[in-house]
């Protein structure tokens, strides 16, 4: 028997219908921009881009409209987000808000919160940061350190959050820290929506090995926090995270990383290519189709209401090898030097796709704890 | 649904379970042809499935249908359900009566086969190669080219001498040469080209390879939880662990795959781009899935004694039947590559949308 069934993606005429709008919109949008920009597609941070986005209706779509969504389904949001990809626009500065944040604070979030952060992301005019990982605390996520004590009307934060994706420049960030002791592991953990602008946080700049500047350090000493920060239930922050890594894990993201290397790929192959170089092109593209109906099939499942966290975890594993293996195929199928200053398209590409490849199974989580999530689906943990 | 939730894949599951017991795989690599188990098959009408309503058929969907052959992967079926389905759904659209009893198409279909016409009659020459259980079976169906356009002809092979070979998992993969006169009631022009064909039965391969898959996933969960080394279950291993998760998401890639290749056989045509797709997809799902199976069984697993090799030797030919990865690969390179750079993501989203 089939033990992770992806059922078959919905159909959705309503979907297809936007998007031609969506690709009519970026071919206005993206006029004009190098290979190497739409390389970096949700790396790639235009607020600008993201206010476009929001005026047409394209970001928190599936949220209610009383806090700025626009109550569409899972699967027209699926399609702006891919042709986004797919056309390599920049929609990093409101990507992590829609994705992950925004529905935490739609489930877990005080009324208040909901209606003072929901629809400023809606409009694109929001950004978000993420704070799980710490120095010391990776993968093992239930040991976090940093910690937020009870003080009068509020909360005292100490500790640092690393990695910290766009932390040097969101509005906000979900915090996730210790709030309690003893216990299981589990316990006592919690989050909270912390104001960037609030004292004693200091954000940090580290450098990626590619040169840019997207992740951070951001310390946190003696920051206070007001009790209507917290998200959720004290304690259960753990629960909260688990259903917002769902969120994270399955979308197109996790498979387009590398799409553009492949436009270009093919770009450079020219008219007249040997029959190894199409059979490369093919099977790559039957990843592709295939990694697709997967992906649609868990927005399926997020529409049904249905949990997709192991199929999700099975999309970003299955991605994540697809998206590292471009690369090292475009390489070899054209004989090219990736070069990080050059002017050709290709070469370019490679360069940029070559030199963010190891991050692809890191970020989101690493490829051996999703396949020990994969493991404990089937029963081996 | 999922393509192997409705009750025909249920009640074939049933059915083949009771016939696909170790012993009757192990008799069927013999050579042995299991003739009660055909005829519970086709009691049940399941070599008809594919048959549309108003030829005879019992009304299952294309998808449906499909996921009898899901069912018969999962239980390594020694029959030529699939091939006898495909040819009922040949004959039934070009009109051609459908003869009882197993029938048979090649799953190579190079050279191409000589379709002539003098003097009002036909005849049609050349060689059937690899045709599964061909020195079983008295009727093979294929796809013949004359004057630009398509016809499917039923050839009776009844009496013919075949080149006797079998699949490494000894499944009978006959070639008949063949310089026969065609009765009119023999052949007529097809719905289905040559292409076409091949696709059909590249797209009941992908059902069985994900079939195959996931009794192979389950196979070697079981394994490692049974199997005891160094004072615990194997499966209690990180590296085990991680190499059972590898294995299904192999599996669970194969099956969604099948599912997109059962999708693309439509009363509008047939989508073979698509299946192409799952056709590739499953065969490298199969390659590494089986060597995962293996690497999980140990010793035990290389025996013929044990029985994961009915799965993981089938799972090592299907990938290679009705065009292997690279004959695939190759069209749905050739058809992006023509499409351009700029248009490579409107070819993958238009695969499927059509439905
Ligand atoms: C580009 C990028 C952006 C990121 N953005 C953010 C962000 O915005 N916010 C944020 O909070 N974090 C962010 N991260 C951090 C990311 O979530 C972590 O990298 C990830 O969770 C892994 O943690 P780690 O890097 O500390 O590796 P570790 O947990 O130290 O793991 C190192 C290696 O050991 C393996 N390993 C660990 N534990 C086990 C185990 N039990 N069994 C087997 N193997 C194990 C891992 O799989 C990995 O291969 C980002 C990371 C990257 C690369």
């Amino acid at each position: 028997m089939n033990r992770f069934p992806f059922a078959p993606p919905p159909r959705s005429p309503e979907a297809e219908e936007l998007r031609r709008e969506v690709r009519d919109f970026l071919k206005t949008e993206l006029a004009g921009t190098t290979a190497l920009q739409r390389a970096e597609s949700w790396n790639g941070w235009s607020a600008e881009f993201s206010a476009k986005m929001g005026e047409r209706g394209w970001i928190g779509m599936t949220w209610p409209k009383r806090y700025g969504g626009h109550e569409r389904s899972a699967l027209e949001r699926y399609v702006v987000l891919e042709e986004m990809l797919a056309h390599g626009a920049p929609v990093s500065a409101h990507w992590i808000a829609d994705r992950q944040s925004g529905p935490l604070l739609l489930r877990s979030g005080t009324e208040q919160q909901r209606l003072e952060i929901l629809p400023r992301i809606a409009a694109g005019t929001c950004f978000v940061c993420i704070g799980l990982s710490e120095p010391d605390v990776g993968s093992d996520l239930a040991s976090a350190r940093t910690r937020a004590v009870s003080v009068d009307g509020g909360y005292r934060v100490n500790g640092t959050k690393i990695w910290t994706t766009n932390g040097h420049r969101s509005h906000y960030m979900v915090l996730f820290c210790r709030t309690g002791d003893g216990g299981e592991r589990h316990q006592g953990l919690s989050q909270f929506l912390v104001d960037m602008k609030t004292p004693g946080v200091e954000v940090r700049p580290i450098i990626a090995l590619t040169g840019e500047h997207h992740f951070n350090e951001v310390v946190f000493t003696d920051v206070f926090l007001p009790a209507d920060s917290a998200i959720g239930k004290i304690g259960e922050g753990w629960q909260q995270v688990t259903s917002e890594l769902a969120n994270e894990r399955s979308g197109p993201e996790r498979f387009l990383s590398s799409f553009e290397l492949l436009v270009e790929m093919v770009r450079s192959l020219g008219n007249s290519p040997s029959d190894h170089a199409k059979a490369t092109v093919g099977r790559l593209g039957a990843h592709i189709v295939t990694l697709r109906r997967m992906s649609r099939s868990v927005a399926g499942m997020l529409q049904a209401g249905s949990d997709p966290t192991l199929q999700a975890a099975i999309v970003k594993d299955l991605g994540a090898v697809l998206e590292q293996e471009v690369p090292e195929i475009a390489r070899l199928l054209l004989g090219a030097e990736p070069t990080s200053s050059s002017t050709t398209d290709f070469s370019a590409v490679l360069a940029y796709t070559t030199l963010h490849a190891p991050s692809f199974s890191l970020r989101g989580g690493a490829r051996e704890i999703l396949r020990g999530i994969i493991a404990r689906g089937l029963g081996l943990r | 649904m999922t393509q192997t939730e409705n009750p025909l894949f249920d009640m074939a599951g049933r059915l083949f379970s009771d016939l696909c017991q170790p012993k009757d795989l192990a008799d069927a690599g013999t050579g042995q042809w299991p003739d009660a188990a055909w005829s519970a098959v086709e009691a049940a009408g399941l070599p008809g499935a594919l048959i549309p309503e108003d030829a005879g058929g019992f009304g299952a969907s294309p998808v449906e249908a499909f996921s009898v052959l899901r069912a018969a992967g999962e239980h390594a079926l020694p029959l030529p359900l699939g091939e006898t389905m495909l040819a009922g759904l040949l004959l039934a659209k070009a009109g051609i009566a459908i003869p009882s009893g197993p029938i048979s198409v090649p799953s190579t279909d190079q050279p191409a086969l000589k379709l002539k016409r003098s003097d009002g009659r036909w005849t049609l020459a050349g060689s059937l190669r690899h045709v599964p259980w061909g020195r079983h079976v008295k009727t093979v169906v294929a796809v013949a080219d004359f004057e630009e356009r398509p016809y499917v002809v039923l050839i009776s092979t009844n009496g013919m001498a075949p080149d006797c070979a079998d699949n490494v998992a000894r499944e009978p993969r006959d070639s008949f040469t063949i310089d026969v006169a065609l009765k009119d009631s023999e052949i007529a022009l097809s719905e289905f080209s040559r292409l076409d064909l091949r696709a059909i039965g590249a797209a009941m391969r992908t059902q069985q390879i994900a079939g195959a898959l996931s009794r192979v996933t389950a196979m070697s969960v079981r394994y490692a939880q049974e199997r005891v080394q160094f004072g615990r279950p194997i499966g209690k291993f990180q590296t085990i662990q991680q190499s059972l998760a590898v294995l299904a998401t192999q599996t669970a890639a194969a099956n969604a795959a099948a599912d997109l290749a059962a999708e693309a056989v439509t009363e509008a045509g047939v989508e073979t781009l698509a299946i192409g797709c799952a056709k590739v997809r499953c065969g490298e799902a199969a390659s590494l899935g089986s060597a995962i199976a293996h690497q999980i069984h140990g010793a035990f697993g290389f025996t013929h004694e044990h029985s994961l090799h009915f799965y993981t030797r089938r799972l090592l030919s299907w990938r290679d039947e009705f065009g292997n990865e690279t004959e695939w690969s190759t069209r749905i390179g050739q058809a992006a590559i023509e499409g351009g750079p700029d248009r490579l993501w409107y070819g993958i989203t238009d695969i499927g949308a059509s439905r």
